[in-house]
């Protein structure tokens, strides 16, 4: 029952993800390829095709809780990989997007972190800034 | 080992045998922030190598930074901004081109152009927001296509004065240069040829190994190193086994990430080089100049291959 009126995408995150990331999220049928090619699938609570699912199925709370989105570094692997053209990384982004406009993030640099990142390739600091955290 | 001046070599004759000065090329160039610092030999020996080859980079004057990596929301807005200020730079400094070599910036600025060419709203926005009527159409090339459009790899093998040979090298791509395809259409996403055809023509054996487009780890580098380290080991890996001596980068985060999980217990020694340094070596700069030093088996690599190269040439 919960199943199916879940169906009638009556839960505003699936559409605010899919407006946010351009991307048509029931055109996805769960084959797995973007899992099978995602090379930081091993570190992601969530393999990336089940993300979808959840927003599918209107499992909000498992969607927001869910890590992997953090572990998606955009390399875009899985969009070229995807038989129906979703491009997953626009999902990940979107819902790391809803989280942040939450202020709600499970990463924060401290200030301990600033040697560490005084080493790095400073695209990458700013990269990783403006992706994983506000 | 004598090498011709480039400006000597440059002098070809046409069919007649007349003397054609080679076509003299002006380009915008976009060099950003890492170029500037941890990866200066990717910005001298790309300068270097277009000189030789009658490619100016003229840089931007005042160039800001391009925003790190473009957002793939369609309402961010503020993270367009920095691009968009780049381009509409170039655009009043006169370019309608624009040459990067950094992937980020690379990916970054050619994605942004996309984007607001097709959001008219983000567009009228981003110009409110910089203060200017509209927003300038501006190329955004990287180097590879510009060398391939501007030179053309035929001239290049014609102008190389160390011809490479035998030296086994593998072309990684990484991910920004390649993908989003629809976006970048910069060369097939899955099997690009490229940077296989510009070191073709340097005369190296060009290697096939199976992780030429894989991610590098990419920022996870800032945020979880250890998944950078995962990603970079399978690619140092795929590369050892096909038995190359170099591993040619494009992009200073992608050199950074594989050259960084070689420290410690992951060594694979797989020298990490960029394709200028290579380009400008074998059009005859001398390899001290292109920022080999320091960066272990790369430069002994080039430096014994050099006297090899040298001894073979004295005893013929």
């Amino acid at each position: 029952m919960s199943l199916l009126l879940s169906l009638r995408r009556k839960d505003g995150l699936a559409k605010e993800v899919a407006a946010l990331s351009e991307q048509n999220l029931y055109a996805c049928y769960q084959c797995g390829k973007c899992t099978a090619g995602c090379p930081v699938a091993s570190i992601m609570d969530d393999p990336p095709h089940q993300i979808v699912r959840f927003l599918q199925l209107g499992q909000t709370d498992k969607a927001l809780k869910s890590d992997t989105p953090w572990a998606c570094v955009g390399c875009l692997t899985c969009a070229g990989f995807c038989p129906k053209g979703v491009d997953l990384a626009r999902i990940m982004e979107a819902l790391r997007t809803v989280r942040l406009r939450r202020l709600d993030a499970p990463f924060r640099y401290t200030q301990e972190d600033g040697e560490w990142l005084s080493n790095l390739p400073q695209s990458a600091v700013v990269a990783a800034m403006r992706k994983v955290t506000w | 080992m004598v090498i011709q001046p480039a400006a000597v070599r440059s002098r070809g004759g046409d069919e007649e045998g007349n003397v054609v000065e080679k076509e003299k090329k002006l380009l915008g160039y976009y060099p950003g922030c890492e170029l500037r610092s941890r990866a200066r030999a990717l910005d001298i020996s790309a300068r270097r190598a277009c000189q030789s080859l009658g490619i100016t980079l003229k840089e931007l004057k005042d160039w800001t930074c391009c925003g790190g990596l473009v957002a793939q929301v369609n309402d961010n807005y503020m993270a367009l901004l920095a691009p968009a200020r780049v381009l509409l730079g170039a655009h009043a400094q006169g370019f309608k081109e624009l040459v990067t070599l950094c992937a980020f910036c690379f990916n970054t600025l050619r994605r942004a152009a996309f984007f607001l060419e097709r959001h008219p709203e983000a567009r009228r926005k981003v110009a409110t927001f910089l203060e200017v009527e509209t927003l300038p159409q501006v190329r955004v090339l990287h180097l590879l296509e510009a060398l391939r459009d501007s030179a053309g790899f035929d001239r290049i093998r014609e102008s190389v004065r160390r011809p490479l040979k035998g030296l086994r090298v593998a072309p990684y791509y990484g991910c920004l240069l390649l993908r989003p395809a629809q976006e970048i259409g910069l060369d097939d996403p899955e099997e690009p040829t490229l940077m296989e055809g510009l070191l073709g023509a340097l005369g190296c054996d060009v290697v096939d190994f199976r992780s030429r487009t894989d991610c590098c780890g990419s920022y996870h580098i800032v945020t979880n190193q250890g998944a950078a380290a995962q990603c970079a080991q399978v690619i140092l890996h795929s590369a050892a086994d096909a038995k190359a001596d170099f591993l040619v980068a494009s992009c200073p985060v992608c050199q950074f990430n594989l050259d960084w999980s070689q420290t410690g217990s992951g060594n694979t020694g797989m020298p990490v080089v960029y394709f200028p340094q290579l380009l400008a070596f074998a059009l005859g700069e001398p390899a001290e100049a292109l920022g080999f030093d320091g960066k272990g088996a790369a430069a002994l690599n080039l430096s014994a291959y050099a006297a090899k190269e040298e001894a073979l040439r004295e005893s013929s």
